[in-house]
């Protein structure tokens, strides 16, 4: 199984390369692709630079453009198509159906990837993709069970790509716009979710609250770690109870169905973190590293080691990690 | 269609509750009787859901087809399993009425025969619009999240003989998960629900803990829990040669607001006046920021 590994930047890049990742993905600095954050992202110039860098060691290069673009906007995003062909991209993510059909009509050389944000869950939505672009490959969404990704594989035109680690989309990723709807920017429309420019932290008498576009997210007591508000994530109240109603604040680890999913022929592995620092890019690519060569050398008796699992819940949201969808009992 | 007196024509969405076999019943006996045009019929949210089976479902349309409806079969927004591969096939080679694609695997399966994309489905331009229209694609539901300014761009451009619906009044829909959150709201595990959505006809609403109604939670869906109320905006969306206006069902006073939207459409009413008596029956509240280029949970205060 390929290693694919998040670059928000180029140190990212870099220390992913030489830590042991397959390939790295990225995106251009703009909303073209669903991790538009402030500093984040890659001018042209960096990212021929960063190509070169993974490609001189043997690494391969994904661009991610997997917003949806309106007419008005078609045109930048044609542009960036066509940036990314001209930089010899191993291949490009995509989404929307208006990009794969200019990518595929007018650079049928260049290799095509099935977003997550692209929302296919069945091998029904896969063959439309594989049909009409000759889309190659398929992230899928973090809502299928192990079984349910392993049916999808055996019936799937297309290579399968799941997500292994990082912040967990609780949502079918693509068709959630829940943040829109608070904050008038969504991860299809926008590339943000949640975005900084409509997080408040307002300090009460008894201790700090979060709010996203004006609504109460989380409520922290004094001397409470305070968490970035991502909607998703908040305490609400339903039928007089407060919780997370939604999901805790936590994240994917699926390190201990490694051989289950090697077994099931999933081709790649996706981390998830392009808004994570260098420190953390490094720490996960090498574990996760150190795990497939562990299970590469002895798939019969892979578990993942202690300490492996220790270092991922430190760099995890809300320290804690799950096994999500994988695990049906999560649904 | 092109005419200077291009009236949208109404239609009611699929129900997106799980209702009693009865309820379910009696509200499209109602519906026959109203002057709804285009009604969407079938399970989009849980494949879990079984008052109704497939069979009763036809039988509900072939009622409405004989009251002169047209009558369009939608399909399950979220489709994982093979059983509901199974099903969806079944509606898809049904041969007899007009299905709604609510997700890509139903988009491929229905290529080649004429079939309408649902909202959930990410149609965000005119390049994705003429691709799926040349798959037979004979109309499309307007994305909730995109903005009145993106319709009239994609308007001009849209493919010759695809029709534009807007989703013009109900509780929004913002997501959907694997997780079932109304089971997560009764500590029960989603393989064990015990169907308790059946207990909440309009969905289960999540508070902020402010107590301000937020979101309402049906199943695996995510709604809004202010219903969007675009009525304001009818004239905007007649010039806007939009074909269809959708009323999504609620549990109560759906035939209410059917009747005000009817109103102003034959022109018996006007608009502001009419949308100002759906405010009074939404079940918390309207929202019509999405149509304004806003957080989708706003309203413009000058209707209310």
């Amino acid at each position: 199984m390929e290693l694919v590994c998040p670059a928000g930047n180029l140190p990212s890049l870099k220390t992913a390369v030489d830590h042991g990742a397959n390939a790295v993905y990225f995106g251009f600095r703009d909303e073209t692709n669903a991790r538009h954050f402030a500093g984040l992202n890659f001018t042209p110039e960096k990212m021929a630079e960063g190509i070169t860098y993974a490609h001189q060691r043997g690494v391969r290069v994904f661009l991610a453009l997997n917003t949806f673009p309106s007419p008005g906007g078609f045109a930048r995003w044609q542009a960036a198509v066509d940036r990314a062909a001209e930089l010899n991209v191993d291949a490009l993510i995509a989404a929307d159906i208006g990009v794969f059909d200019y990518a595929s009509s007018r650079h049928p050389q260049l290799p095509l990837h099935l977003s997550v944000q692209g929302s296919a869950t069945n091998y029904e939505a896969l063959r439309f993709f594989h049909e009409h672009f000759g889309v190659r490959r398929a992230v899928l969404p973090r809502v299928l069970s192990l079984s349910q990704v392993r049916h999808v594989i055996d019936n799937s035109p297309i290579e399968i790509e799941v997500f292994a680690f990082g912040s967990l989309c609780v949502m079918v990723e693509g068709r959630c716009i829940l943040s829109s709807y608070a904050t008038g920017r969504s991860p299809n429309t926008y590339g943000a979710c949640s975005p900084a420019s409509h997080v408040e932290w307002i300090e009460t008498n008894t201790g700090l609250d979060t709010r996203l576009g004006g609504v109460l997210i989380q409520r922290h007591p004094k001397g409470e770690n305070v968490g970035y508000p991502t909607l998703c994530k908040g305490t609400f109240c339903v039928d007089n109870n407060t919780y997370h109603a939604i999901e805790d604040p936590i994240s994917l680890n699926a390190m201990e169905l490694l051989p289950q999913l090697a077994e099931a022929g999933v081709k790649a592995l996706k981390i998830e973190g392009r808004q994570r620092s260098p420190v953390y890019v490094t720490q996960t690519t090498r574990i996760w590293r150190a795990a497939l060569d562990a299970l590469a050398r002895d798939p019969d008796n892979f578990v993942p080691r202690p300490e492996w699992t220790a270092e991922l819940g430190k760099v995890s949201e809300g320290a804690q990690t799950t096994l999500g969808a994988y695990h049906r009992p999560w649904q | 269609m092109t005419t200077a007196t291009h009236h949208p024509r109404l239609a009611l969405g699929p129900i997106s509750y799980y209702w009693s076999r009865a309820t379910t019943e009696n509200f499209y006996a109602w519906v026959a009787q109203s002057p709804v045009e285009i009604v969407y019929l079938g399970e989009t949210i849980c494949s879990k859901r079984n008052e109704l089976r497939h069979e009763d479902w036809l039988t509900i349309a072939d009622q409405l087809q004989a009251a002169g409806k047209e009558v369009v079969l939608s399909t399950l927004s979220l489709l994982e399993a093979e059983s509901e591969l199974i099903r969806l096939r079944t509606i898809c080679e049904n041969g007899r009425y007009l299905v709604e694609a609510n997700e890509m695997g139903a988009v491929h399966l229905m290529q080649g025969k004429p079939f309408v994309v649902g909202h959930s489905v990410n149609l965000y331009n005119d390049r994705t619009l003429k691709l799926l229209a040349a798959q037979g694609m004979t109309r499309w539901v307007f994305p909730v999240e995109l903005t009145a300014a993106t319709l009239a761009e994609i308007q001009p451009l849209r493919p010759a003989g695809v029709e534009t619906e807007v989703f013009a009044y109900g509780r929004l829909p913002l997501a959907y998960s694997a997780r079932c959150f109304t089971a997560r709201a009764r500590n029960l595990p989603k393989d064990d629900c015990r169907y308790c959505c059946i207990d909440y006809p309009d969905g289960l609403v999540l508070d902020t803990q402010d107590n301000n109604r937020f979101l309402a939670l049906n199943g695996i869906q995510t709604q809004s829990a202010r219903a969007v109320n675009l009525l304001p905006y009818l004239e905007q969306m007649r010039s806007l040669q939009v074909d269809i206006v959708r009323i999504s069902p609620q549990a109560e006073h759906t035939e209410k607001i059917v009747d005000l939207f009817h109103r102003c459409l034959i022109g018996e009413m006007s608009p502001q006046q009419a949308a100002a008596a759906v405010d009074e029956l939404t079940p918390s509240g309207s929202c019509d920021g999405y149509w304004r280029g806003e957080a989708g949970m706003n309203y413009n205060t000058r209707h209310s």
